[in-house]
């Protein structure tokens, strides 16, 4: 009797494991992005003389990421601080941090938060302080619970981006022109003119620095763009992905936004700390909105605090932490921004050696743009051949749009890399 | 005038308005059994010995390389969290035909389950798919499922106020009205907020009707070791339903049973037909991940992949996690033989016989009102009390206001 009850029940899981086939079997298999593309070539590749220069996190003269012996030993402190217990949660993160993260973009006398009307989130990271900003305008921009867009981002920017604003719900995410392949720098008139003919309330992404180009925008272009901007009632969401490594200062890189917010905008700023304390793991990101009343702050930030409990509760503590103590204490800020200005220091000289290299080689093209710009990210202006070219026979990689690290160059692979980009950039197309 | 003014204000979240109420308030005897995270006897969070230990381990650990996890997550932390779920002997993983998604705690966990299901399951982005969450459940469940874009999330019977137990019979009638298809939410084991579990035969039952009628399982398992004080014991319905044939998500939180509440550490276990569809399947959570968080969080992760992935930090958790369980039942007993004692009005059985942290009291909202203003003894309006904020020192205080209450206000 057992048996055949037995046999019975294993007979109709099998005719399950035959007749019922996966309630997945529509799901298409993703398609790749290209930077997990680029990385398998680059890890598959076997020869000696490989270099990665497609990557985003800052690398040092060994080319290993930023660790700071500095940040090590606050965090073998803080382990052995019996005293630090599972604060009280909050959604928003660690208030310090916030605090100090705000000030850091904003200014100690911003007019905002003296006037009480900044909202200060930290955020799993800059891609969680885009998200979160997204889901806001979403579901509230204009009390419209259903906004869908448009959504401006520029072109050659960082090509998750346009994902992170459709996964939250807005699916018009179109293009502005930024980067002048000619030129080698902003392409100000097509930038201007596509921010004149975008439709009214349209929500502008801007990099505020660390373009993926390096092209940066200068104070004049800047004052163009947030009159224009305040005349069309463009919203504008600001970008600082590597907050300090451009200008070597967090309160420097982030001018443009005390600029706009100066100048009475409302505005939204998503910033990473994870580059300039080397805390990538840890995922320390910060989301600021700047209101034009005070009125307005408790309800946004009780939507806000909504949205974020369904996305991840609260933030992850530890790297969060790790900000505010440094940034709390002038002596560990001092020894800190040290780092930091090292590190940005290392990139201008990188890039001057990268054009000087460039120079003497008589590589073709004008490279004065390596040296105008700042910060770790630079487009080379190799065309989608050329960059081919640069990973299959020189085993160089670099994005598919030219643009590259150069924190990545060192003085092991600098000849190497120059003459990689000149050969690239003289030679016959691939057939 | 700012694009905002027309945002209105959002309804506070129910239990951190009561701890706020809680910490504003003089009393020298309040008690505050509304935060659903665990205290010792001393009122105080408890950093798990093993935990405290790992993480020395971590910062001596000089190896250890600061870059970005991978988008999925520590590979270690993820293979060791789904062990612990399904079992060292799982069929499933030995078919291997099991995955998981490093997320930011359970929340993160159900949020990137939510957002695939709608994305891919029962056609491509079908946000009219029925969600069932359990009638009560955690308050956000139905958040999560309705910003990752579903438009039709119900109720299914579930707490029987009247016997104060599990309505059967309401649940399995549930299932079988369920347009095929539906996704229903089940907590796994130390239910929330009615620390009320089906018995292994109603879970075999509930997995008949939900085969039949090919329902999805979605698993909230936020108290694994937490319930009975034994890991295997409280993922006994997760294996059963995988042995079972079913294709499953669990959301796995490691908040509560490692303490770990401010790393978030989560886990998004998925049991998939074979291999060839796991695959599929991953490949498309990563790319939900990438537009969310991108990469997760590396400490928790860390912490809980070392204990889990070395044998004696292993047995040493399990021996912490056993502590927690132990002063819950201990604290469950006690308040059970106290209110007897007192002759309070009722039956005090499912203060026992309910499992986890949490306990459905019973009391209705005039006497939890009454007991708040007058006892200064905060719990939710549903009757949810939080076993963990009891204590040697409160108990009786507790065990009376309780009494004075029913006495009180019907």
């Amino acid at each position: 009797m057992q048996s055949r009850r037995a046999s019975r029940a294993g007979a109709s899981k099998h005719a399950d494991k035959i007749t019922k086939p996966s309630v997945f079997v529509d799901t298409h298999a993703a398609a790749s992005n290209q930077e997990a593309k680029s990385l398998f070539a680059f890890k598959t590749d076997d020869d000696v003389r490989k270099v990665y220069l497609a990557g985003r996190e800052y690398l040092n003269e060994q080319g290993q990421p930023y660790v700071s012996p500095f940040i090590g030993k606050i965090k073998r402190r803080m382990s052995s601080d019996q005293t630090l217990g599972s604060a009280h949660p909050s959604s928003f993160g660690l208030a310090e941090f916030n605090h100090r993260a705000t000030e850091a973009v904003l200014g100690k006398k911003s007019s905002a938060i003296v006037e009480n009307r900044v909202l200060g989130v930290q955020t799993v990271g800059f891609t969680g302080a885009v998200r979160l900003g997204a889901e806001l305008l979403r579901h509230w921009y204009n009390g419209d619970a259903a906004w869908q867009g448009p959504v401006y981002l520029s072109s050659h920017c960082d090509d998750s981006l346009a994902g992170v604003f459709q996964a939250a719900g807005m699916p018009d995410v179109r293009q502005y022109r930024y980067w002048d392949a000619g030129r080698r720098g902003v392409c100000m008139d097509g930038l201007l003119e596509d921010l004149e003919t975008a439709p009214e309330r349209s929500v502008v992404v801007l990099s505020a620095s660390a373009h993926p180009t390096g092209a940066e925008l200068s104070r004049e272009h800047w004052a163009l763009i947030a009159r224009l901007m305040m005349r069309r009632q463009l919203f504008p969401f600001m970008l600082l992905p590597v907050a300090g490594l451009c200008h070597g200062e967090l309160e420097r890189d982030a001018w443009p936004v005390q600029y706009c917010q100066s100048l009475g905008m409302e505005l939204l700023c998503a910033q990473s700390f994870s580059h300039c304390f080397g805390l990538y793991g840890e995922h320390v990101g910060h989301l600021l909105c700047v209101l034009r009343q005070s009125s307005v702050l408790l309800a946004v930030r009780s939507q806000t605090e909504r949205l974020i409990n369904a996305l991840w509760a609260q933030p992850p503590v530890g790297g969060a932490r790790i900000v505010a103590t440094v940034l709390s204490n002038p002596a560990h800020r001092a020894e800190w921004q040290e780092g930091v200005w090292h590190m940005a220091a290392r990139c201008m000289l990188v890039r001057e050696r990268l054009r000087e290299k460039l120079r003497l080689l008589g590589t073709p093209g004008c490279w004065d743009h390596l040296t105008q710009q700042t910060g770790p990210y630079c487009c080379t202006g190799l065309n989608v051949e050329q960059v081919e070219y640069l990973s299959k026979r020189k085993h160089v990689y670099v994005l598919p749009n030219g643009c590259l690290n150069v924190s990545a160059v060192n003085s092991c692979n600098l000849d190497y890399v120059t003459e990689a980009l000149h050969e690239a950039l003289s030679a016959e197309p691939l057939s | 005038m700012s694009i905002f003014s027309e945002v209105p204000q959002a309804p506070p979240v129910a239990v951190f308005k009561l701890t706020a109420d809680f910490r504003e308030d003089s009393h020298p005897q309040k008690v505050n059994l509304g935060v659903g995270a665990y205290r010792t006897d001393e009122c105080q969070p408890w950093v798990l010995p093993v935990v405290k230990k790992v993480e020395r381990l971590i910062v001596e650990d000089s190896s250890l390389n600061h870059e970005y996890l991978p988008i999925l997550g520590l590979p270690e932390f993820r293979s060791a969290s789904s062990k612990v779920a399904l079992g060292d002997d799982s069929p499933a993983i030995k078919e291997n035909r099991v995955g998981a998604v490093q997320a930011l705690g359970g929340t993160g966990a159900l949020r990137i389950g939510g957002e695939f299901l709608r994305r891919w399951y029962n056609g491509t982005n079908n946000t009219a798919t029925p969600i069932y969450v359990s009638a009560p459940t955690w308050e956000n469940h139905n958040a999560v499922f309705a910003d990752a874009g579903f438009k039709d999330i119900r109720p299914y019977h579930y707490w029987d106020g009247a016997k104060k137990g599990l309505d059967i019979s309401g649940l399995l009638d549930d299932l079988e009205k369920a347009p095929e298809a539906s996704v229903f939410v089940l907590h796994a084991c130390a239910h929330n907020p009615t620390g009320t579990d089906p018995t292994q035969d109603e879970w075999k039952q509930i997995a008949e009707v939900m085969k039949r009628r090919n329902l999805f399982v979605f698993f909230d398992s936020a108290y694994q070791g937490f319930a009975s004080g034994s890991l295997d014991k409280d993922a006994w319905a997760i294996r059963y339903f995988v042995s079972e044939g079913f294709e499953l998500f669990v959301a796995q939180s490691f908040s509560k049973n490692f303490g770990l509440y401010n790393e978030r550490v989560g886990n998004l276990t998925v049991v998939a037909k074979d291999n060839e569809n796991l695959t599929r399947i991953l490949s498309q959570m990563e790319k939900i991940v990438r537009t969310t968080w991108s990469n997760p969080p590396s400490q928790g992760a860390r912490i809980v992949s070392k204990t889990l992935n070395c044998p004696e930090l292993f047995a040493e958790w399990k021996g912490n996690v056993k502590t927690m369980a132990d002063r819950v039942l201990l604290m469950r007993d006690q308040l059970k033989a106290k209110l007897q004692a007192l002759g309070t009005p009722g039956t005090w059985d499912h203060i026992t016989q309910q499992i986890g942290m949490f306990s459905f009291t019973g009391l209705n909202p005039k006497q939890v009102e009454y007991m708040i203003k007058e006892k200064h003894v905060y719990l939710m309006a549903s009757g949810r009390i939080n076993m963990c904020g009891l204590t040697s020192k409160n108990i009786d205080y507790v065990a009376q206001s309780i009494h004075d209450t029913v006495t009180s206000v019907q």
